[in-house]
């Protein structure tokens, strides 16, 4: 296990002194829980008796004759909850109960995080209270519902720019005032160490059961792998334990309308700076006030970016691009219709970089992207701009 | 350090009474007229809040006046005008209170000697817990500014011990759990942390946060602090004025002599 304050200069714990308290309490639960074996042990149930895991490695056949390279699909969709957040929402909540807390608070973007960690509040017996931003409670009313459905609490964000950012501001204010018996589930690699580090651990499971699988398909490592990336939970435990292999690594962020316009690519397009207690590339102005970023994804609409991602663009480890809206949506038509895969809109960013990156290479190259979620949740918002006529 | 900020607490007849203005709210004007009549009111310190988008120590009283002064063109370059108008027309000492992402995007040591040329005492960075202070402190001092640092009910007495080494001025002391806004009791939590610090340490000792009344400035004089910081309860009336326009100066004013005279004892 790893874990750093910083990834190169990235990362940090700017937050106020109040919230110390519980960062080093949960610093220390990271370094003593989560090595035990109980813990593993209960992890282990969780992940595979009732989450589903592994999820498979899918050869997608008629992917691979379009793109004319060896196409796989890591199925996170397929993972209880529907995506990729439940790995991370169930180890967590797991942490939180073994700490003695009495409640446990998250935000959330899309929806998904917040439904992951409803289910595991449930499973765990943990009360559980999601703060959601207004635009994003409007885009994602299905997500919604399910979290009310689970027991779960969701509070309206109408601060800001209503989305995940806000959301994330109220529930570090939450914290603050509650910091004793709460604890905040975060959904991502993002806010002050140790979240990027420990919500790492969690996914990284994901990248574990890809190298196991392509070995015994394949018989050799992948020559490229994608994942999209907001905060870039999905993407760092896809990466994670292929760092130091040859293996290229792609980041799909949000173009949303193209990088002159409104758009989520902080990497791309973003410049450092401190959010949400940690020291990244923001999408910022010439003051340091942050601007509000845009997608078609709710999941992927952050004007900031985990700060191990900061650290492996400036090393150009890993690769990122952007990917419109308008990319992201005839890619979710194209997996659909090419695999009978609808993926999250999310996902959707991934698919079309990989369909970018396929060209020039040969039939023998294998290419795994990260499907991180699956895309019911987006099916009436995709409709509705397709205007009834696909 | 023989500064502005040391100055005040020697010289001292009560606890300083520490009032804010959030910069820029609800205009450049208006905010500087504020600040005049916080002054005329008997101020013994000025805070100054520049306003950041992702305030995640305040509640919504501090939150909405920032959003104002944002909406209404509010900079960085502007909060230096601001500092340097009130420095022309008064010898309290200022300080400016903001989130590290202003201070590090404008370049910490030149966000440290802007300050200080504009006339300001004392930076507070709300976001900057002792694990990030050190490159705030040392360009702190390079500028002659005081870094101004925080002790919490959830600090460590090894932490404590740690902040009180590297702060200067005085020890901002968090008297109440959770985000600013005002706040009907006083925690009782806050009064033993203030007795505790006091003991440790020579520099002043300085609550805020929550303190709304002049019964509560009057509970923190009792145990002994060195002033007090009040924000939400002032700024709350800038957004309640609406636009009827009557004057706040009065009742803002009206709750500072009020304050004062309760640190005064009566």
């Amino acid at each position: 296990m790893r874990s750093t304050a910083r990834f190169g200069e990235y990362g940090g714990q700017f937050v106020p002194e109040s919230l110390m308290y519980a960062l080093n309490e949960l610093e220390e639960a990271y370094r003593t829980i989560i090595p035990s074996d109980e813990f593993r042990e209960e992890m282990k149930y969780y992940l595979t008796e009732y989450a589903g895991r592994p999820t498979p490695l899918t050869f997608c056949r008629n992917l691979s004759a379009d793109l004319n390279c060896r196409i796989y699909l890591k199925r996170e969709d397929l993972l209880h909850s529907g995506a990729h957040k439940l790995n991370n929402a169930l180890g967590q909540a797991l942490l939180a109960k073994c700490m003695g807390k009495q409640r446990i608070i998250a935000e959330t973007g899309a929806g998904q995080h917040g439904v992951a960690t409803a289910i595991a509040g449930a499973a765990l017996g943990l009360p559980v209270e999601v703060y959601m931003g207004e635009e994003d409670i409007r885009r994602q009313s299905l997500n919604v519902a399910r979290m009310h459905m689970l027991g779960a609490k969701v509070i309206a964000v109408a601060s800001g720019s209503r989305t995940l950012k806000d959301a994330i501001n109220e529930a570090l204010r939450d914290w603050v005032t509650n910091v004793q018996d709460t604890h905040y589930l975060i959904g991502s690699v993002v806010g002050p160490h140790p979240f990027p580090s420990l919500v790492r651990e969690f996914q990284t499971v994901i990248g574990n059961e890809i190298r196991e699988q392509v070995m015994a398909k394949e018989g050799r490592l992948p020559d490229a792998m994608v994942a999209c990336v907001g905060g870039g939970s999905n993407a760092i435990g896809m990466f994670a334990p292929f760092l130091d292999d040859p293996v290229e690594l792609w980041g799909a962020e949000a173009g949303g309308e193209g990088l002159a316009g409104r758009h989520g690519a902080t990497l791309c397009g973003g410049t450092p700076g401190v959010l949400h207690g940690s020291y990244t590339y923001l999408i910022q102005d010439a003051f340091g006030q942050i601007l509000e970023s845009h997608s078609i994804s709710a999941g992927l609409d952050y004007p900031g970016v985990g700060p191990e991602h900061s650290f492996l663009h400036d090393t150009r480890r890993v690769i990122y691009r952007p990917v419109t809206d308008a990319e992201a949506v005839d890619s979710f038509l194209y997996l659909s219709r090419t695999e009978g895969i609808i993926p999250a809109l999310e996902s959707a960013h991934a698919v079309g970089l990989a369909r970018q990156i396929a060209g020039g290479r040969g039939p023998d190259d294998i290419l795994i992207i990260n499907l991180s979620g699956r895309g019911d949740k987006d099916v009436a918002q995709v409709a509705g701009l397709m205007g009834g006529n696909p | 350090m023989n500064s502005r900020i040391d100055g005040a607490f020697r010289l001292r007849e009560g606890p300083l009474i520490v009032p804010c203005v959030v910069a820029g709210d609800p205009s450049f004007p208006e905010s500087l007229q504020i600040s005049r009549e916080l002054v005329d009111a008997g101020a013994d310190m000025l805070e100054i809040v520049m306003p950041f988008s992702d305030p995640v120590a305040d509640g919504p009283v501090i939150q909405q006046a920032g959003s104002r002064a944002r909406s209404a063109g509010m900079t960085t370059d502007r909060l230096f005008d601001l500092v340097r108008e009130v420095r022309a027309e008064t010898g309290i000492p200022l300080l400016v209170m903001t989130y590290a992402n202003i201070v590090i995007r404008r370049g910490i040591r030149k966000f440290y000697r802007d300050a200080a040329d504009a006339g300001a005492d004392g930076v507070v960075v709300a976001d900057v817990p002792l694990e990030e202070a050190d490159p705030f402190c040392a360009a702190a001092r390079m500028a002659g500014i005081d870094p101004i640092l925080f002790v919490s009910q959830t600090t460590s007495p090894e932490r404590r011990e740690q902040i009180l080494a590297k702060a200067g001025g005085f020890i901002y002391l968090v008297a109440a759990l959770g985000v600013t806004g005002t706040r009907e009791d006083l925690s009782p939590q806050s009064i033993d942390l203030l007795k505790v610090v006091k003991e440790r340490t020579s520099l002043p000792v300085v609550p805020g946060f929550g303190i709304s009344t002049p019964e509560h400035v009057r509970r923190y004089t009792h145990a002994g602090a060195d002033g007090v910081i009040v924000g939400s309860a002032l700024i709350r009336m800038i957004g309640d004025r609406g636009s009827s326009g009557s004057g706040p100066g009065n009742r803002i004013g009206d709750l500072v002599r009020a304050m004062k005279l309760a640190a005064r004892g009566g």
